[in-house]
């Protein structure tokens, strides 16, 4: 073990000093909110009956996993948004590679592509409804909608700007233009393929939310709704609150892949 | 006789909607086997417009370009070419970027693969078989991408500028390094550069192109008292100023 400088220790004390306040200052920030939001209710600052309070959604959570109703809805929530999500990854590369394949279909198709992303996918979901039914599989169709116009988009953006050379290098080898998808493309895009993945996961989770609000008879979507109807507070916010874990989680997982991914990179090399 | 390669009254334009841009006009010439040619001319002549045209990536508007007596672009898959940049690929180790080619070809056998190997040996980069692209230095990436061209067994190099991306000392002993490894495989080359020493250097015919559309201006053959100087030592040989001087008033004929 190398003896530290002196410079260099105070370096790594200041970095850990950094390190301890932004974490201390993050946690602060919820417990304060917590504390005064319980606070306010409680001494009746705020009517605990429209702002519900931490306690009162603590409460109701635990009251709803005895039953275990919450997780019914949890895991309804959940299983569509991933369905919804894994089918825009896969539906979206598959459109990508055949408008890069080609050309021509990309550049007739682009109006299209734009004037669709543009929509506000909300105003398709009743639409779905009559067309499709209540019932899962439209909520699922509204979770993509939202996404995955985008997605193509920003894939075939994406794929458009990998460096010319690299794709003449396959030529001068004799490849294709499959080849040059393949062995150049595919593998250079890898990262914004990642990274389109972190924002659809989130936008997949609106538009099964929207869907669930319109179509639903389950789910978190269906809690907020419903809760907002019967002045049902605390299950509105809970879901609510369930609903940023959830979103956090999901967005985590997606920084897993990025990070295995990049980390095979440096062990095979 | 039969030439590696052969070029008769090759005429080549670009079409774009502000109108055609003549590139190549009536370029005739002939490759021996073994010969290393270089083509100079000013930038923007549409020198590498002529290769890609001889390695089939173009097709010729007028004129016909035989490989080993036969009509092109059947059989393009004896060239291999070298293009400016090295570009290899990060994501794929030094060994797994030898290899590209050859997969794309479908030609990866046990065979193939010792060939790959081997060639790495030879040529100094063995040590950095699973070694990532960017832990190279820039000699090293162009001998790599060198070997990525060998391993398909091309009858024909063309190389494109390969050396113009190095820095000046690196580019000194990266032309003298695949000169001599060109020389030794007993490759067909045909290198396309603006830098006339590297020209007199390298190549036994010297092919000056003139601007635009780009015709074949004067042929000069270039022979030293001592044929087995390496690209380097040719450099110091009392011809090589001779040489360099002739080829300079070519391309600048009114000084």
């Amino acid at each position: 073990m190398n003896e530290l400088s002196k410079n260099q220790l105070h370096y790594l004390n200041m970095h850990r000093r950094h390190k301890r306040i932004v974490a201390v200052s993050r946690v602060s920030i919820l417990l304060a909110f917590l504390f005064l939001w319980e606070f306010a209710a409680n001494t009746g600052l705020v009517d605990s009956f429209i702002f519900s309070s931490p306690s009162r959604i603590a409460l109701c959570f635990l009251e709803m996993t005895g039953d275990g109703s919450i997780f019914r809805h949890i895991g309804i929530t959940l299983y569509e948004t991933l369905v919804s999500f894994i089918l825009v990854i896969f539906f979206s590369l598959f459109v990508t590679v055949l408008l890069w394949l080609f050309r021509k279909l990309s550049e007739i198709l682009e109006p299209y592509l734009v004037v669709l992303n543009s929509l506000p996918k909300s105003a398709l979901a009743p639409l779905l409804i009559v067309w499709l039914g209540a019932n899962r599989t439209t909520i699922i169709i509204a979770g993509m909608s939202v996404a995955i116009f985008g997605s193509i988009l920003n894939l075939y953006s994406e794929f458009s700007e990998v460096d010319p050379d690299k794709i003449m290098l396959i030529y001068t080898l004799h490849g294709n233009r499959l080849h040059a998808l393949t062995k150049v493309v595919i593998p250079s895009c890898i990262p914004a393929i990642i990274s389109t993945m972190k924002v659809n996961i989130g936008l997949c989770l609106v538009g099964v939310i929207i869907g669930e609000f319109i179509g639903g008879r389950e789910g978190l979507g269906y809690m907020i709704i419903y809760g907002s109807q019967v002045f049902k507070l605390d299950w509105l916010l809970m879901s609510i609150c369930i609903l940023c874990v959830i979103a956090m989680l999901l967005y985590a997982l997606i920084g897993l892949v990025e990070k295995w991914y990049l980390g095979r990179c440096k062990i095979s090399g | 006789m039969q030439y590696a390669l052969e070029l008769k009254n090759v005429h080549y334009a670009y079409h774009t909607l502000e109108g055609e841009t003549y590139a190549l006009k009536d370029i005739t010439f002939s490759v021996r086997e073994g010969e290393f040619i270089a083509l100079v001319g000013p930038s923007g002549c549409g020198k590498s417009t002529l290769l890609h045209l001889i390695a089939g990536l173009l097709t010729p508007e007028k004129g016909l370009i035989k490989i080993n007596g036969s009509y092109h672009p059947d059989n393009t898959s004896c060239i291999g070419y070298m293009l400016q940049k090295d570009e290899l690929l990060e994501w794929r180790t030094i060994y797994q970027n030898v290899l590209l080619g050859l997969e794309i070809q479908h030609a990866l056998t046990t065979r193939s693969r010792a060939l790959a190997r081997a060639l790495l040996t030879q040529y100094g980069l063995n040590a950095f078989a699973n070694a990532r692209p960017s832990e190279l230095s820039g000699g090293m990436r162009q001998r790599a991408a060198l070997i990525r061209t060998l391993v398909l067994k091309p009858d024909i190099m063309l190389l494109d500028e390969p050396f113009s991306a190095l820095d000046y000392q690196t580019r000194l002993n990266v032309s003298d390094d695949i000169g001599q490894i060109i020389k030794k495989e007993k490759k067909t080359a045909i290198l396309v550069t603006h830098d006339l020493a590297e020209a007199v250097s390298l190549a036994d015919r010297i092919l000056v192109l003139t601007s635009r559309p780009a015709t074949i201006g004067q042929t000069v053959n270039v022979s030293f008292s001592d044929p087995g100087l390496s690209p380097l030592a040719r450099r110091n040989a009392p011809e090589f100023k001779t040489y360099f001087n002739l080829i300079w008033k070519e391309l600048n004929p009114d000084e």
